[in-house]
């Protein structure tokens, strides 16, 4: 078992790693997920000792990696960068970590046969290919038949055989009571082979859960709803029976009822719509959306994805009502003044935009700089 | 088997392992033994034109060691390549991941580097004399006299302590670009220069390369040192243990 506390690491003022707790458990593969400059990397070096933490600490099982004594038999790394020298042949990379390690040399035709490196065991690993060269490094964590297996980006580069054949590989080890950590950046990837999520962004924990758990909370059909009048339509699907969700920005998620039903309903008793989107949550959406807030490098596309929670929406305009003191300029005046329907009747509820307001938005679409003209 | 025992056959694996061991040991020895003989020939025939203060300070066996002046950069290259290879390749991160104790990594490594120089050194340094003093013909000199078995044994430990320093500051500059940048020209180039001049001659000759010359002359007059090649020792030494200090210090402390 491998148990992280706090473990944070900086560097420079950056926080590359920020307090991270959670443990890794044997039997099941657990996927380490994060977009690009997470951490995941940091993370793995820190547990091999290769990289001291600022704070905290690893374990394991319940030892400092350096209190260990001929480590690869307790835990094998294949780390995201190639960590082979290239003018040394395959055998002799594995016997150099072999000796060191006390593993018999009988191990290392083993783990040679296993990864399908066999033939070019006396052959140097300048010449390999990515994937020969992934296989090698899967060869040297599993020198020393170690409990514990971490593989960084295991299937980076690889083709669809080779990334079959590390997904069986990873279920074989876990099912043989082992304890798996492996990281993608691939939420569909992990579905397929993990059993537990540890989930982090900017450094920071974002979810630490089963997989069955992710799923049953992620991928479910609903439509998306926005209003100006959230209470009205709220009461209006309860005469149906439904109970309408709300989202952190206003939009409200409606289940077990048609759009075209929603849309009726909302005819009939006169309650303006100004989105009604039926939403299939994929796991992939699930997870871009837990870290949404904490991708470190975002396109230059500003569009964000359909249902994406920036999407402007009339809680977005209560948002930007309420942020109007502060960025309060000769702009903002021009645009108060410019903005014809403003002091509708609907204007009542503070931080409810009226429709106007909700008319307005699509132009600024929730995008703040822009209103800075 | 011990922990330390089982590292060291590791680190000897991976040192025979890698063709730039044998080649940068072959070029040592050839160069030097090579340009050694090269020297000596000359000197023969031009002896008798030599001014008499050359005569009489001229130096035998340090002449026939004279091919190190190349040959010690050919040394130098294999204690930079034998750490920084470590850092270029990735291989640190697998090495520590093994062994993940740095200061038994660190001497270990350091250990069989240093055995095979030194025997590499040994055999470099009594090939060139005895090659050099057969082609110095009658102002050769013998084994046996004073002074000089010294000064062979000094070649050979001249050689490893070079390579030595080469290693400690290989783990400290890591890369082996900025090694190959900073040491070779030195000890091809600056280390001479400023003791060349008179200027700068008074702290230059306490340098590592030029205090190891002492161990390697017989007459104390061709360098014209202060001390002597016993104190021209430990001041390599005392160098060489400094890169190796600070060598260890940035392997802990820095992340690998
Ligand atoms: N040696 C270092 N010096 C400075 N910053 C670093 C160093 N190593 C990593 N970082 C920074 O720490 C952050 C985390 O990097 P890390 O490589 O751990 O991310 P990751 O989750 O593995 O990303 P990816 O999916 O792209 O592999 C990044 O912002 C990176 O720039
Ligand atoms: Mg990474």
């Amino acid at each position: 078992m491998i148990e992280l506390r706090g473990l944070t690491k900086r560097y420079g003022d950056k926080t590359a790693v920020d307090h991270l707790t959670f443990s890794v458990q044997p039997g099941m593969v657990t996927g380490f997920l994060g977009p690009n400059g997470a951490g995941k990397s940091t993370t793995m070096r820190m547990m091999l000792g290769l990289d001291s933490p600022t704070s905290g600490d690893v374990h394991i099982d319940g030892k400092r990696y350096d209190q260990l004594r001929d480590p690869l038999n307790y835990i094998g790394a294949l780390l995201e960068a190639k960590a082979v020298h290239g003018g040394r042949s395959a055998y002799n990379h594995l016997l150099c970590m072999a000796q060191s390690n006390n593993i018999p040399k009988k191990r290392i035709s083993t783990v040679l046969d296993l990864v399908g490196l066999s033939d070019v065991a006396k052959k140097r690993p300048k010449g390999f290919s990515l994937g020969m060269g992934q296989r090698l490094g899967i060869a040297a964590a599993l020198l020393g038949d170690p409990k514990i297996l971490m593989f960084d980006e295991p299937v980076n580069g690889l083709d669809p055989e080779g990334i079959h054949w590390i997904r069986n590989l990873m279920k074989h080890l876990a099912s043989e009571g082992r304890t798996v950590f492996v990281s993608s950046h691939l939420m569909s990837e992990m579905a397929l082979t993990a059993e537990h999520l540890v989930v982090i962004g900017r450094g920071k924990l974002l979810a630490d859960t089963s997989m069955a758990d992710f799923i049953a909370k992620n991928s479910r059909t609903f439509v998306r709803v926005r209003t100006p009048q959230p209470e009205r339509m709220r009461d209006v699907l309860g005469s149906v029976g439904v109970m309408p969700v709300f989202e952190q920005d206003g939009g409200m998620q409606v289940e077990g009822i048609e759009p075209a039903r929603i849309g009726e309903l909302a005819a009939w008793y006169q309650v303006v719509l100004h989105e009604l989107s039926p939403q299939k949550a994929s796991l992939e959406e699930a997870f871009m959306q837990l870290t949404a807030e904490s991708v470190e490098y975002h396109a230059q596309d500003q569009t964000s994805p359909q249902g994406a929670p920036q999407r402007g929406g009339p809680q977005q305009g209560g948002w930007q009502q309420q942020g109007a003191p502060q960025q309060g300029g000769p702009q903002q005046g021009g645009w108060q003044q410019g903005g014809p329907q403003q002091g509708g009747p609907q204007q009542g509820g503070p931080q409810q935009g009226g429709p106007q307001q909700g008319g307005w938005q699509p132009d600024h679409g929730g995008n703040p700089p822009r209103k800075r003209r | 088997m011990p922990h330390t025992t089982r590292v060291l056959r590791s680190e000897w694996t991976k040192i025979r392992s890698v063709r730039s061991t044998l080649w940068t040991l072959a070029t040592a020895l050839v160069v030097t033994v090579g340009l050694s003989a090269v020297f000596c020939a000359l000197t023969a025939s031009q002896f008798d034109n030599l001014g008499e203060r050359q005569q009489a300070t001229f130096d035998a066996t340090q002449t026939s060691f004279s091919g190190s002046v190349l040959g010690q950069l050919a040394m130098i290259a294999f204690g930079v390549m034998v750490v920084s290879s470590e850092y270029s390749t990735g291989m640190i991160r697998s090495s520590l991941a093994a062994v993940p104790q740095r200061t038994v990594f660190l001497a270990a490594k350091i250990f069989v580097a240093t055995m095979l120089v030194l025997v590499v050194g040994m055999i470099t340094s009594f090939l060139a004399f005895f090659v050099g003093q057969a082609l110095l013909g009658e102002n050769s000199v013998s084994i046996q006299d004073e002074g000089v078995l010294r000064a062979v044994l000094g070649g050979g430990v001249y050689m490893t302590l070079l390579a030595l320093f080469a290693m400690g500051i290989s783990f400290v500059l890591r890369s082996p670009l900025l090694a190959f940048a900073i040491l070779m020209p030195f000890f091809f180039l600056i280390s001479n220069i400023l003791t060349g001049v008179s200027a700068t001659k008074d702290y230059a000759q306490y340098l590592p390369d030029q205090a190891g010359k002492t161990l390697t002359a017989v007459v104390p007059e061709s360098l014209n040192r202060p001390y002597g090649p016993y104190e021209g020792l430990l001041i390599m030494v005392a160098w060489t243990v400094a890169a190796l200090i600070a060598g260890w210090i940035v392997l802990k402390r820095r992340d690998a």
